[in-house]
């Protein structure tokens, strides 16, 4: 099979199917139910949506993923008379740069410069379900999807300018967005815009055969493009979500419980009614008010929260999560299927071991933190619903909405601005929930944006996890058994990469004390921490450096080959020979390839990161400067994890919810940093964005045991 | 209860009819419509929110209207010349100092407050000024290479 057709093996397409997310997407009931209000069931149809391709667009939408390969190419992409194409996908841009490199996609398979393509993302009204953001899959699923689409539009606009300009379809040349054929007659895209019948011609779905450009003639793919969008970031005039505003909008606030699963039994809203401007609902077991101004909306709720009465439950204290965890753990039902596996007699190997590691470790729940929180603008016109809102999953915030109010899908229009961070945080429409509620309440648009602490304790955690390694190695310092189980942190990345002639994983799930879901990277940092710290402490047991006990147990491969590349290029055999106190750990998520090197000092009890060396491999680079960029922001992002981030709780609220007391890396713990992308040509290109978070902890774990001898098996490393 | 105070920004003189323990960061961005100055945390403890007042880098959502009421304040909407970046901005460019760039404004800000009073600040320099502004994509290596960048331009 070529390269090529690989690219575009519809396999690919089927990936994004729920079943796919990670076992903490949500299941869980809605947190509000509001009252039904009749005059809800009468379905307006009235004004047009603002963007409207193809009246099937919304209809495609419905049918979720079925109707994708059947995609016509008027959803996917509207070629404009000044000759811009504008290209549609429900990808979100959190930061990654899928903004960028989807961009790149349609210009490379378009032939124009990037400056002629523009992108409307997310937003429910007009853009084709390529899935939410989540699983690293835009590069993988949604590049190849947006270049086929391009590559077939450019093949349509020939056979269009062809019989335009009365030649054969082989005499055109066209680049850049001009056509020209051997009469001298010529024509561009605008021009053929401007002719209805080119409507009709995209009507049809790409033909199968569509021909796409290859690696080794990438011009715009694979080149360093700079961020689309950044001079309206530079200069303040990008709107994130927090940031829209609609005529005669009003401020939102909501009533937060006193504490998990407390239950509201008395609120009087008399005190925020009496205030100047002020709306005050209560609906079930929701509270909320407007006023003219955040401010005066915060102190309307402040007002209610002085009265009111709640039922507050016992809950854990997070001193005793991880036994409580343990003891809670399930036999059954923590992972996704296919994730407990066994092989060989791993019991008998470990009754034979020669040497024998039994390792507990632990994970700590930790929050995404994006900068911006959770926000939303919710307007009602005539009994639908816009919503602007900030989360990775328009599709399921679209249909939150729809359920939460019973409205028809084509009455609800969600629309997600490009979004500061998210990192697998904004899965859900909390924000956008609340604000429509509001917004209906108050008659008019309502912008609502999470306090840091409602961000800290009403959205989701990484899930913490303790993970049980048990481990044989006979008289060579050969692995024979391997044996893990994760308690409740999930099962990505539980697969040791490393041969071992026996073994069993398994995933457990437990009975979690705080509401948990994504994260970046999500269980395989976890997993990946475990394996590795325990593959030093065996290291240490075989008497073997722990370069060379990992690479005893590895077959040649990708993998191995970024750890050569890690090693090699940080000097790994002279920094240990000199003493220098150095960690090394890789691994293997969603199809890409990491290993990473540390070099740290413990000095009064801290410890001091001076250097990260991390080789990476993710298949063919799309755009290397924006790669570089998020593997720098994952072993950062990491560092914070490994180091300090702990979520704290006791009396079912959460003891650190700030930034003054939950510390996420700063400028200051910037160490030395090198990076290594191996560009794999050869390879398709899979995402980028989670798996470089997974070494990190794992090497820095290696060098903190290097500088003072003592093993730590927890996140963050404990001194 | 509500006074009027005069503030300026960006060189414009307003009047605001407001209360006088009200964030400057709210007034700026709900009442100006100037949204470029971000929210991170309410409690001084991240400087998305951060603006140049009389001169110093100040977080605007610990700034009250008393305090911000006649001094000089600047915005990142203020930065430009018109189509004309300003160093620190085209800086922040040139070296990828974003990824999603929530941060920014209050970075571009911070390092232009710096940079005034010490145009060749050392590294040093750089990240003791910076290290408060918090950045979750954690994207500092290129956000420390913005600042030297505009550092030994200016
Ligand atoms: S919002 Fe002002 S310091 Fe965080
Ligand atoms: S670029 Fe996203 S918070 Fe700094």
């Amino acid at each position: 099979m070529s390269n090529q057709s690989r690219e575009f093996d519809v396999s690919s397409l089927r990936e994004e199917s729920p079943a796919e997310f990670e076992r903490y997407e949500f299941r869980e009931p809605p947190r509000y139910v509001f009252a039904a209000d009749r005059r809800e069931f009468v379905g307006a149809l009235g004004a047009g949506l603002v963007i409207l391709v193809s009246p099937q667009g919304a209809q495609a939408q419905r049918e979720g993923r079925q109707a994708r390969r059947e995609e016509r190419l008027a959803d996917r992409l509207h070629v404009g008379v000044d000759g811009v194409v504008t290209v549609f996908t429900s990808k979100v841009e959190v930061g990654q740069g899928a903004r960028t490199q989807i961009t790149q996609a349609a210009a490379e398979e378009l032939r124009l410069p990037m400056e002629q393509i523009r992108l409307v993302m997310a937003d429910t009204a007009s853009c084709p379900d390529d899935g939410g953001t989540a699983g690293s899959r835009t590069t993988p699923s949604t590049i190849p999807r947006v270049r086929n689409a391009c590559a077939a539009a450019r093949a349509r606009l020939v056979e269009f300018a062809a019989a335009k300009l009365h030649a054969e379809t082989s005499e055109v040349q066209y680049d850049g967005g001009a056509f020209s054929v051997p009469s001298g007659a010529a024509t561009t895209l605008g021009d053929l815009a401007a002719d209805r019948k080119l409507i009709e011609a995209l009507q049809a779905p790409p033909a199968a055969d569509v021909e796409i450009r290859s690696v080794d003639s990438w011009q715009v793919l694979g080149a360093p493009a700079p961020k689309v969008g950044a001079v309206a970031i530079v200069t303040g005039r990008h709107r994130y979500p927090s940031d829209v505003q609609v005529q005669g909008m009003v401020y939102g606030k909501v009533l937060r419980p006193a504490s998990y699963g407390a239950t509201l039994k008395d609120a009087d809203l008399a005190p925020a009614k009496a205030m100047d401007g002020v709306t005050a609902v209560r609906d079930g077991n929701f509270v909320g008010c407007t006023a003219p101004t955040s401010w005066r909306a915060a102190q309307a709720v402040e007002a209610i929260a002085a009265t009111a009465t709640w039922d507050r439950p016992p809950h854990l204290h997070s001193d005793r999560l991880y036994e409580h965890l343990q003891n809670t753990a399930k036999a059954e039902g923590g992972g996704r299927r296919g994730e407990g596996r066994q092989w060989g007699d791993w019991q008998a190997a470990l009754a034979a071991a020669r040497k024998r590691l039994q390792s507990t470790y632990r994970v700590a729940y930790i929050q995404h933190a994006p900068m911006e929180p959770r926000a939303a603008v919710a307007q009602w016109q005539d009994g639908r619903l816009t919503v602007w809102t900030g989360t990775q999953q328009p599709a399921r915030v679209h249909s939150e909405l729809q359920n939460a109010f019973r409205l028809e899908a084509t009455d609800v229009r969600v629309i997600v601005p490009d979004t500061g961070g998210g990192f697998g945080g904004k899965h859900t429409g909390e924000a956008a929930v609340e604000a429509a509620r509001l917004a209906k309440a108050a008659g008019k648009p309502t912008s609502l944006r999470w306090t840091r602490e409602e961000e800290f304790t009403w959205a989701y955690f990484r899930p913490a996890g303790v993970i049980e390694i048990d481990a044989a190695l006979d008289e060579s310092g050969r692995l024979t058994a391997w044996d893990v189980t994760n308690i409740n942190s999930g099962g990505s990345a539980i697969d040791s990469p490393y041969q071992s002639a026996s073994g069993r994983t398994r995933v457990l799930a437990a009975d979690a004390p705080l509401r948990q879901g994504s994260y970046r990277a999500l269980a395989s940092t976890a997993n990946n921490f475990a394996r590795e710290a325990a593959m030093d402490e065996l290291a240490e047991l075989a008497n073997v450096d722990p370069l060379d006990f990992r690479l005893a147990h590895l077959g040649p491969g990708r993998l191995r080959d970024v750890l050569v590349a890690a090693t090699d290029r940080f000097d790994w055999r002279s920094r240990r020979a000199a003493g220098r106190s150095a960690g090394v750990a890789c691994g293997t998520e969603k199809g890409s390839f990491v290993a990473a090197c540390v070099e740290a000092a413990v000095v009064n009890n801290t410890i001091r990161v001076t250097s990260i060396c991390q080789a990476y491999e993710c298949g063919a680079i799309q755009n290397p400067k924006n790669l570089l960029s998020q593997v720098q922001g994952c072993i950062m992002m990491g560092l914070g994890g490994a180091l300090r981030e702990e979520i704290r709780f006791a009396d079912g609220q959460i003891v650190n919810p700030s930034f003054s007391s939950y510390q996420v890396p700063r400028m200051d713990d910037l160490p030395d940093l090198d990076v290594v992308l191996l560009n794999r040509q050869d390879l398709p290109s899979v995402g980028a964005g989670e798996t470089p978070i997974i070494a990190v902890a794992p090497a820095l774990a290696g060098a903190v045991f290097a500088a003072t001898g003592k093993r730590r098996r927890s996140l963050p490393l404990q001194i | 209860m509500a006074s009027t105070f005069t503030i300026r920004v960006n060189g414009r003189q307003h009047a605001v009819v407001t209360d006088a323990d009200r964030p400057l960061l709210d007034v700026l961005r709900e009442d100006l419509g100037l949204t470029g100055t971000k929210f991170g945390c309410g409690e001084g403890a991240c400087r998305a929110c951060t603006v140049i007042l009389d001169g110093q880098a100040t977080q605007s959502c610990i700034t009250t209207m008393a305090t911000a009421a006649d001094a000089e304040i600047e915005t990142i909407e203020g930065l430009a010349s018109g189509d004309q970046l300003h160093p620190v901005q085209q800086a922040f460019i040139d070296q990828s100092g974003m990824q999603c760039g929530y941060c920014v404004p209050g970075q571009i800000m911070s390092a232009t407050a710096l940079l005034r009073e010490d145009p060749h600040a050392t590294r040093e320099k750089i990240i003791d000024a910076m290290t408060g502004n918090l950045c979750r994509c954690c994207n500092y290596g290129n956000i420390l290479a913005a600042v030297e960048q505009a550092a030994a331009r200016e």
